[in-house]
């Protein structure tokens, strides 16, 4: 357990699991403890370390479930469901693309496990990562190892004043495909500008059981607004295609 | 002779644990991680004649020792359900509990005349307690004049026994049971959620979208198993005991206060194993406690 701000944490764990994780964008749902909190928390990987079967979540300590899980010391163990969902596709990215990941505070975890598998394959990767304040942030150093970073704060207090948006007219960038995860109001200002383009995104939402059978994470299809055609965050996503269903 | 097995109306059950209703979907995703004939029954995810979406999002929220859902009974509805859903379960050796939901009495005759004729659905539960609809669901299961004509009106279409699911949110819950009995209901399941209601502390607005929610889970149990106490010293029909459910012991003390079997349903949602653990630990736990078999638990604590 790491602390990399005084609210986020990085945690890596040892287990089997890992050799069944496929794709970057995948989660993990924990069970933190046996009573309390009952229900088990979402939480996306990392990083991953098939060789030696270890794998990290960077969280965020927020409600009752994050700050038991923020204790946690080396040694002990968690009972872990997963590897879950759907994530990133790498399909059709090699050599000679460009892929330009946008992340925002909290959602800006599992882009780091993406960015190094689009690095293995030889992609031109470009992060914009977007946080609160200079004291928000995390993981600047290991992603311009794997290309070109560019920060933004909405105080101003490191790179530019602003969010990921401001960069994107600062810099005019864009990329053969587009990778995003983060807060739901830089996921529609991002679904604006890069709509007609290849684009997935990364979406949260509160769950029960992570696996399609509660119901409780749903979101309505875009093509069909009024209807009754749904996806599910935890199995049908969380990575969807920008357009397949409403943000 | 196979020491779980329990015989209902309708239900010849080869242990008296189920997935209940809302906790399971279709049984597709559970299916993936445990062969699904090893259940003593399965309670399907409620079915109305349209298809539903359901409340929007967010639709849980957490409590202490419990959850808050207001899913508000999202399903495919009727037609997909008799030609999708069920024919899919038809690969397990486990009857089916189709449990209905409707928001006027013509709606829960519509869906039980045709879905009681499904092979492989050996009973109905009357969903007459989802709090999480604004018509119909719970308003049929806190009047207990309503409930009774409600249970007569399936009764009459339905080709399999009717299990009539009664809601926690009343006062007394005697009357609703006796109600239901006079109405021709085989037999009881209770309880669904209790409703409530989670604020956030920064905005001061609910949590859930819908405001309200049902309460389930650990915190419900004690309330779950008081009312089956009191129900099952009222009627003669057999009950289906339900809410709070974790661990091989809660069954043991639904089955005492007069539960003839019991169904698991938030417990699911943390660990997709739990029904297939407490089946495997259900042997033990009798020899344990002295019994041969599991009838001999059933109605322990009453007189």
């Amino acid at each position: 357990m790491e602390e990399l701000t005084s609210t986020i944490y990085a945690m890596t764990l040892k287990g089997s699991l890992v050799q069944e994780m496929k794709e970057p964008g995948q989660f993990v749902h924990i069970k933190v403890d046996e009573q309390t909190p009952l229900l088990r928390r979402p939480i996306s990987i990392a990083n991953i370390e098939k060789e030696r079967s270890e794998f990290t979540v960077i969280f965020r300590k927020e409600g009752v479930g994050t700050s038991e899980l923020s204790k946690k010391r080396v040694g002990e163990s968690l009972d872990i469901l997963g590897p879950l969902g759907n994530g990133f596709p790498l399909t059709g990215m090699h050599e000679g693309k460009t892929a330009l990941l946008i992340g925002g505070g909290v959602g800006i975890p599992p882009l780091y496990e993406l960015s190094k598998q689009l690095n293995n394959r030889g992609v031109n990767v470009i992060h914009v990562l977007g946080f609160q304040s200079k004291e928000h942030m995390f993981f600047i150093y290991e992603f311009t190892k794997l290309g070109p970073t560019f920060v933004s704060t909405a105080d101003g207090s490191k790179g530019t004043k602003g969010f990921v948006t401001d960069i994107l007219d600062q810099e005019q960038l864009n990329g053969d495909r587009i990778y995003s995860c983060g807060p739901t109001p830089m996921l529609k200002a991002l679904e604006d500008r890069f709509k007609d383009q290849d684009f997935y995104v990364s979406l949260e939402e509160r769950m029960a059981c992570g696996i399609g059978a509660c119901f409780a994470c749903v979101r309505k299809v875009k093509k069909q607004e009024c209807g009754h055609d749904y996806k599910k965050i935890c199995s049908d996503g969380p990575v969807f295609h920008i357009g397949e269903v409403i943000l | 002779m196979n020491r779980l097995h329990v015989q209902l109306p309708g239900l010849n059950l080869k242990n008296p644990i189920m997935p209940a209703s809302g906790c399971f979907g279709f049984g597709k995703e559970f299916a993936k991680l445990y062969d699904l004939s090893v259940l003593g029954g399965i309670m399907i995810k409620a079915t109305t004649v349209e298809p539903r979406f359901g409340n929007p999002t967010p639709r849980v929220a957490e409590t202490p020792s419990g959850m808050l859902n207001a899913i508000g009974l999202q399903n495919p509805g009727l037609t997909k359900v008799m030609e999708e859903e069920l024919p899919w379960l038809e690969q397990f050796d486990v009857p089916i509990i189709a449990n209905i939901a409707g928001s006027q009495m013509e709606d829960y005759v519509k869906v039980a005349k045709e879905i009681s004729q499904a092979p492989n659905v050996k009973a109905l539960e009357l969903n007459i307690s989802c709090p999480n609809v604004k018509q119909g669901g719970i308003m049929f299961g806190t009047n207990p004049d309503v409930a009774k004509e409600l249970t007569e009106k399936v009764k009459e279409v339905s080709s399999v026994p009717v299990y009539v699911k009664l809601s926690p949110n009343v006062t007394d819950i005697k009357l609703m049971a006796q109600a239901v009995e006079e109405g021709g209901a085989d037999g009881i399941t209770l309880i669904n959620t209790l409703l409530g209601m989670r604020l956030d502390v920064k905005t001061a607005k609910p949590i859930l979208k819908n405001n309200t929610g049902g309460l389930s889970g650990p915190a419900i149990k004690p309330i779950a198993i008081r009312m089956v106490y009191e129900v099952a010293q009222v009627v003669s029909i057999p009950i289906i005991g339900m809410g709070g459910i974790q661990k091989v012991d809660d069954v043991i003390e639904f089955l005492y206060a007069g539960a003839s079997a019991v169904a698991i349903g938030t417990a699911n949602f943390v660990d997709p194993f739990v029904c297939p653990t407490i089946i495997e630990q259900l042997p033990r736990k009798l020899d344990e406690l002295g019994f041969e078999n599991i009838q001999d638990c059933i109605g322990r604590s009453l007189n």
